[in-house]
């Protein structure tokens, strides 16, 4: 299972997560694309600390208009 | 009360006025929309229940009157040809690999509290807002402070959604850089 899960995590590479991680802030992924986001985060640590910096930024704006 | 009223438009007015900057990058423009929003306010002034706070409502009204101020700026042709021009991705190219790889790791931003209770950090990211194009600073600012959803802001500025995130992913990695660089990274901690 372990291997299975690595094996599709890379079957996206960071640069689109990266873009899967941005859209996905906007609400736009389908459940295909957010597996596969999952997947890849799963075995990614560095799309996961891209991630949690991404989500930094959102909370930062959300007070920044408060 | 009426007093109090005023006094407390004045003290949001500073803020407004930066949100409307960044969104219109035009002062004069900015600032008539202001000056709106605040009349507009003052006239509205019973329609204020007291049950969110008096720079949310304000927030909600300057959301509006700047779309109207964006929807009269498209009209001149220049705005979306230099859309286009902010809609391209190679400046993000060198942080990856050719078969997409990160070629350094993100960093780990530690604990966000920290930075998020500090007013510095807040100016900070004001300067980074403040560097990003004009255009994509606008759709930015549209999404994540008016909270406009990507529908809306597609049809407000007659653009394609594939469009609309493209600019959106360059804003965020513009951002992300920059705090990156002057919060976030060894040598802005140092």
């Amino acid at each position: 299972m372990k291997s299975f899960n690595r094996l599709i995590g890379h079957l996206v590479s960071c640069k689109d997560a990266t873009h899967l991680v941005s859209r996905m802030q906007d609400g736009e992924l389908t459940t295909l694309e957010r597996l596969k986001l999952k997947w890849h985060l799963a075995v990614c640590t560095m799309c996961m600390a891209f991630e949690k910096q991404m989500r930094i930024m959102r909370e930062a704006m959300r007070r920044y208009r408060q | 009360m009426a007093t109090d009223f005023l006094k407390e438009l004045e003290v949001q007015r500073g803020y407004l006025l930066r949100v409307a900057r960044l969104q219109l990058r035009d002062t004069a423009l900015a600032e008539d929309v202001v000056q709106d929003t605040l009349t507009a306010a003052l006239t509205a002034q019973s329609g204020f229940t007291g049950k969110s706070s008096v720079k949310t409502w304000l927030t909600g009204i300057l959301k509006h009157k700047i779309v109207d101020a964006i929807r009269k700026k498209q009209r001149e042709p220049v705005a979306a040809s230099s859309l286009d021009d902010e809609a391209d991705l190679e400046d993000f190219e060198g942080l990856f690999r050719e078969n997409g790889a990160w070629q350094a790791p993100p960093a780990d931003w530690g604990d966000p509290e920290q930075a998020l209770n500090r007013r510095q950090f807040f100016d900070m990211m004001d300067f980074c807002l403040e560097k990003l194009p004009p255009n994509t600073a606008r759709v930015f600012m549209m999404r994540e402070v008016m909270e406009l959803e990507s529908d809306e802001i597609c049809k407000e500025l007659t653009i394609t959604a594939n469009n609309l995130w493209v600019i959106l992913y360059r804003a965020r990695m513009s951002l992300r850089e920059c705090l990156e660089l002057h919060w976030f990274g060894d040598g802005a901690r140092a």
